[in-house]
């Protein structure tokens, strides 16, 4: 079996099994309103614009519900061991790490799809003109969040706190395309063109290509039993 | 020779070597308060310069150490290689530590504020914190293997992308001062200051050293415990 075609039924039953229940995916849904309305309020609205805060509270949700979803990935394998069944059939490593990857892909992709409109509704953001490069930002800081949140909530789902320990790893690895995502998004609502930002564009573009590269090494040890 | 005698000896040898830098250390203070001019603009607190500055050395080459001996790990996979590396970054959480305290002590009266987002202040924060976690995921897995691989997966990972925060701070904004002894032209520091700055270098490296085999030999007795232990059961 090729690693593409293992990769693709991997992805495809871990979406299959959270399309049945959507437990995951709602509460992160509802999780990501909560913090864009918390966040909201964290500021005194006589001095300072919820235009202001705005990309920061994008980006805090993005980074806390993709979080969720990250532990998801793992803790589903760890019932009933399903991980030992994985590594039993005939699929090459590499598309375990494709898989799983390309299923938190969608599922954080989805999570930020619905949240992206609440967010324009909620902070009343110019978004619309700006549209095209705003996507392309958050798809590029999204691939970074979870080609590293793939390979540590790989590490923590055998820890006792894997609930806990995702987040302590993951947030330092995360600096980079947090900061960027936040930086592009105030410039581009500023109205400030893309090639003034370049240099935050590059950073994360850097940071996806070292991510991925090094998530996908480094998997094949974390698997190695 | 067993796991525990070597352990012992190592640990006899980093006392000597933590004993002779520490001694180093209080004469570098000797030296940097009583004859080494005071700086004009900043005037004694410019002191702290010379813990600062060489702590921050000692604890990034640690650092650097680990993401080292973790590709070693992955390589050789010997159990011993895993708690240098562990050894090494609880040695640069500690000089973290001392950076980070020593830094705004020193930024109160200079800068006005015990804290800023400097670039540099908030790049060894995000440093020191990943570290933290490197330590506390270590804490919480119990089997040596595992432990070891997963180590080197985050010590590595740091290796790589470390510097990418470190530019990201560095984008944001900084109001560090820029550097006076590592830069393109000649170190315009007065030689007095020079020397003595370069010899706390030295003193905190050989005090490095000295920690990361106390911490060294210690890993060593914990695995002869655990050993021990599996061998009673």
């Amino acid at each position: 079996m090729s690693t593409l075609r293992a990769a693709w039924h991997i992805a495809v039953k871990d979406i299959a099994i959270e399309w049945r229940t959507k437990t995951a995916f709602a509460s992160g849904l509802v999780f990501a309103v909560l913090v864009l309305a918390v966040l909201f309020f964290s500021r005194d609205p006589t001095e300072v614009s919820s235009l202001a805060i705005a990309p920061g509270a994008l980006w805090v949700t993005f980074t806390f519900a993709a979080m969720l979803g990250l532990n998801r990935a793992f803790l589903l394998e760890r019932e009933m061991r399903a991980m030992d069944g994985i590594l039993l059939t005939p699929a090459p490593r590499a598309a375990i790490f494709w898989g799983k990857f390309g299923a938190n892909l969608a599922f954080v992709g989805a999570i930020e799809a619905i949240s992206l409109p609440l967010f324009v509704l909620f902070y009343n953001v110019p978004i619309w003109p700006r549209l095209t490069e705003l996507l392309l930002v958050i798809a590029m800081a999204t691939v970074a969040f979870v080609a590293v949140g793939t390979l540590l909530s790989a590490m923590v789902v055998r820890t006792r706190y894997a609930e806990l320990m995702l987040p302590l790893l993951l947030l330092p690895f995360l600096v980079p395309p947090l900061v960027g995502g936040v930086q592009l998004t105030a410039s581009l609502l500023d109205g400030r063109h893309l090639s003034d930002i370049s240099g935050w564009l590059k950073l994360i573009g850097a940071f996806d290509v070292a991510s991925v590269t090094l998530a996908a090494v480094l998997f094949q040890v974390v698997l190695d039993e | 020779m067993t796991l525990r005698d070597r352990a012992t000896r190592i640990a006899r040898a980093g006392t000597v070597v933590t004993a002779v830098a520490l001694l180093g250390v209080a004469g570098v203070y000797v030296r940097a308060l009583a004859f080494t001019p005071v700086e004009v603009a900043q005037g004694e607190a410019q002191k702290i310069f010379y813990i600062h500055v060489p702590a921050a050395w000692a604890g990034l080459m640690a650092f650097f150490i680990t993401g080292l001996l973790s590709i070693l790990y992955l390589w050789l996979k010997d159990q011993r290689i895993d708690i240098a590396a562990a050894a090494s970054a609880e040695v640069g959480v500690a000089f973290s530590v001392v950076i980070l305290t020593t830094g705004p002590i020193w930024g109160k009266p200079i800068w006005g504020a015990w804290w800023t987002w400097d670039a540099r202040l908030t790049f060894t924060l995000f440093t020191f914190l990943l570290f933290v976690g490197y330590l506390v995921l270590r804490g919480v897995l119990t089997d040596p293997g595992i432990r070891g691989r997963f180590s080197a997966v985050i010590g590595i990972m740091a290796l790589v992308l470390v510097p990418f925060v470190h530019l990201t701070v560095y984008l944001f904004r900084t109001q560090h001062p820029a550097p006076i002894v590592l830069k393109p032209s000649r170190p315009s520091l007065p030689s007095e200051m020079l020397i003595t700055l370069l010899t706390s270098v030295g003193v905190f490296t050989v005090l490095y050293v000295g920690f990361l085999m106390l911490r060294y030999a210690l890993g060593l007795l914990r695995e002869a415990r655990e050993q021990e232990l599996a061998n009673d059961s």
